[in-house]
């Protein structure tokens, strides 16, 4: 265990970040749910890995056994897979209405909320314009 | 619970059980918006018992169901959560008044409210969590109710915004919640006052500072700062004006709060690398977000960019570690809550005239036709540049004056620099949306004008909600003292955190000798 959880690890962490470069939008919520369970897997090692001495502690006793597993990690990671599939659902969710909205599930096609401005403000100019206005008499 | 705990849980829990009635009465609005009215204000005033509770008694902490302390999740209020609190529920309080003239019935009956409510708990619930699992919750809490507040009504461009502002803040919560992971791997603890006391007996500190910087870039991702911004300018203006004016005002403190908190009471074993830097974070942050806003041609999205150069400023006294630095800081991130909500809706206001466009080439000769809603606009924009006798200069003059007197030559300049260039980004605000002669119109453009304009009923809600944040604005500039007395036991029960250790643990915790060096020159 001790060698497979690191690389199972990392080999998702690897996959995620591949995914997330993407300019595919599916692909990027793909990614960001495969990172989400691989740092599961991290706070799940975090507790130290040890295997068939459950928290238990015996009838009249006060401590549970030696080298029992950490119940706490796995209580967190629980928290996190409950968290991380409301965030996956939004994000589908979003994902599916961006496709409807906006024709596109390519992110560089999407550029409702920023523009590419053909000729944007000058105020200079305005200011000029204004100024010959004013010396004309027009204004 | 011991009685003495509600006054922590309460902030909390009235926001939350507001947003559940105010769901289940979304289809009547005018009920939807008293609740909602309502569960702010009784959020205020439990805010502000606390506050004084606090202000007496130091820092206040409950152990939820009564686990103890370095076992169970504790709530923990210092002067500067307390504060927080206040400001968030006073500002949840005129963003509810607000929203009644600019979201319209549709959102409403959506659950607007209930959202709004959501978030304002669950900045509470970040506030005053003593726990680290618990913030990262909190920020979820939170975080769910701005996807909803960002996409609700499915316009397009909220739609492209939310997009982006989904994949990187969900980025930042998986980097926290490794980082936590890592962290408890380590010391054993979730509790941060446990946190602060096992820290310093970490035997790698190495890979602890590797911790430490993840936690620096989760916060960092929250909190807009360079390079990590790029997120907060494609996506706060998409949203109605007036849920921009919250998030501009609130959820990027959040992101600073917590780096406060991390980097004040845990991290502080490796100041040489961590605080340094934050201190070139904060400087690069100051003159990045500025220059970005000097390049905007729209009001809106001018306004967003310079939410991410007042960061900067908040981060100095983090950097320097100075009594007088961290008064600045926790001085200047409370006036600024208030600074980017005023901007915001009083724009707001100019926006609604011109018919939703906001971009300067279609906004002017408002100083000839609205003056009263030009001087709303002034008073914000003037504490945003610093200007005496206004709230932001005193948070600017403590910022720079601990930077002087800490020799953070390179960063007191980057702090004049970015205020000197604010001054010319909200002078060309003035010249191009207040000064310059209304555009002119096609017959049919006035006349969508003159529809779009708000009603005197509308008027009723968006005014009062304006002049109340101006109002605040001015007294905390002309009467400082009291406030700055105030931010002063803050940033004193930061730099050293022993009451804050005695509160959750008790006297015998035995807290670390706090290392009081101004490490960044």
């Amino acid at each position: 265990m001790d060698l497979v959880l690191p690389i199972l690890t990392g080999v998702l962490i690897a996959c995620s970040t591949y995914l997330m470069l993407s300019r595919n939008l599916v692909r990027v919520v793909l990614g960001l749910s495969l990172l989400s369970n691989a740092v599961n897997l991290i706070i799940f090692a975090s507790g130290r890995v040890t295997r068939a001495i459950p928290p238990l502690i015996a009838e009249g006793g006060t401590l549970p056994p030696d080298g029992y597993a950490n119940p706490l990690p796995q209580a967190l990671v629980l928290t996190a897979i409950v968290i991380g599939f409301g965030l996956l659902a939004f994000a589908l969710v979003l994902t599916y209405r961006s496709y409807q909205e906006l024709g596109t599930v390519d992110t560089t096609a999407m550029r409702h909320a920023e523009p590419d401005t053909e000729s944007p403000y000058d105020d200079l100019a305005e200011a000029r314009a204004m100024r010959h206005a004013a010396e004309r008499g027009t204004v | 619970m011991a009685p003495t705990g509600w006054p922590l849980v309460l902030p909390i829990i009235i926001p939350l059980l507001a947003a559940t009635l105010a769901f289940t009465v979304r289809g009547w609005p005018i009920v939807q918006r008293s609740v909602s009215l309502l569960g702010m204000l009784s959020m205020l005033l439990s805010g502000l018992h606390l506050l004084s509770l606090v202000s007496a008694g130091g820092p206040q902490a409950v152990a939820i169901s009564t686990w103890a302390a370095p076992f169970g999740i504790v709530l923990v209020a210092d002067l500067l959560s307390a504060l927080l609190v206040v400001v968030t529920a006073f500002i949840g309080l005129v963003v509810a008044l607000y929203s009644g003239a600019e979201v319209g019935r549709g959102r409403e009956r959506h659950g607007y409210h209930s959202f709004l409510l959501i978030l304002v708990a669950g900045s509470a619930g970040a506030f005053l969590t003593g726990d680290i699992f618990n913030l990262y919750v909190w920020f979820e809490i939170l975080l769910m109710s701005t996807f909803g507040l960002m996409v609700l009504g499915g316009e397009k461009i909220q739609i492209d915004g939310g997009v982006k502002y989904l994949a990187l803040n969900m980025v930042s919560t998986i980097l926290l919640l490794t980082a936590i992971g890592l962290l408890y791997g380590m010391t054993g603890t979730l509790n941060m006052a446990d946190l602060a006391i096992k820290v310093p007996q970490v035997e790698n500190p190495a890979m602890l500072t590797v911790v430490a910087v993840m936690f620096l870039v989760a916060f960092a991702i929250k909190a807009g700062l360079f390079p990590l911004f790029a997120w907060l300018p494609a996506s706060y203006h998409t949203p109605p004006m007036v849920v921009s004016a919250l998030f501009a005002a609130l959820l990027t403190k959040i992101g600073v709060y917590s780096m406060i908190r991390v980097f004040t009471l845990i991290f502080t074993h490796d100041m040489a690398v961590t605080h340094t830097m934050l201190a070139v974070l904060a400087g690069v942050t100051m003159i990045a977000g500025v220059l970005g806003a000097a390049a905007q041609t729209d009001i809106r999205r001018m306004l967003t960019f310079s939410v991410v150069s007042q960061i900067g400023f908040m981060l100095i006294g983090l950097a320097l570690m100075t009594r007088m630095s961290m008064l600045g800081t926790v001085y200047y991130m409370l006036q600024d809550i208030l600074v980017k909500a005023g901007l915001f809706l009083a724009a707001g206001i100019a926006v609604r005239y011109a018919a939703g466009e906001s971009s300067f080439a279609r906004l002017g000769g408002l100083w000839m036709d609205k003056l009263w809603l030009a001087l709303l606009f002034l008073i914000p924009a003037m504490a945003l540049m610093g200007f005496p006798p206004l709230s932001g200069f005193w948070g600017k003059f403590a910022l720079i004056r601990g930077a002087l007197e800490a020799e953070a030559w390179i960063l007191t300049g980057a702090a004049l620099v970015s205020s000197f260039v604010t001054v010319y980004v909200i002078g060309r605000v003035f010249a191009t949306v207040f000064w310059k002669p209304a555009p002119a119109l096609t017959e049919g453009e006035a006349r969508a004008r003159t529809a779009a304009a708000p009603t005197s009923a509308d008027m009723m809600m968006m005014v009062p909600a304006v002049v109340a944040i101006a109002g605040i604005i001015l007294a905390l500039g002309v009467f400082a003292e009291p406030t700055l007395a105030l931010v002063d036991r803050a940033a004193e029960q930061l730099i050293d955190p022993t009451a804050y250790i005695t509160a959750v643990l008790g006297p015998d915790a035995a807290p670390p000798r706090p290392t009081m060096i101004g490490g960044v020159r």
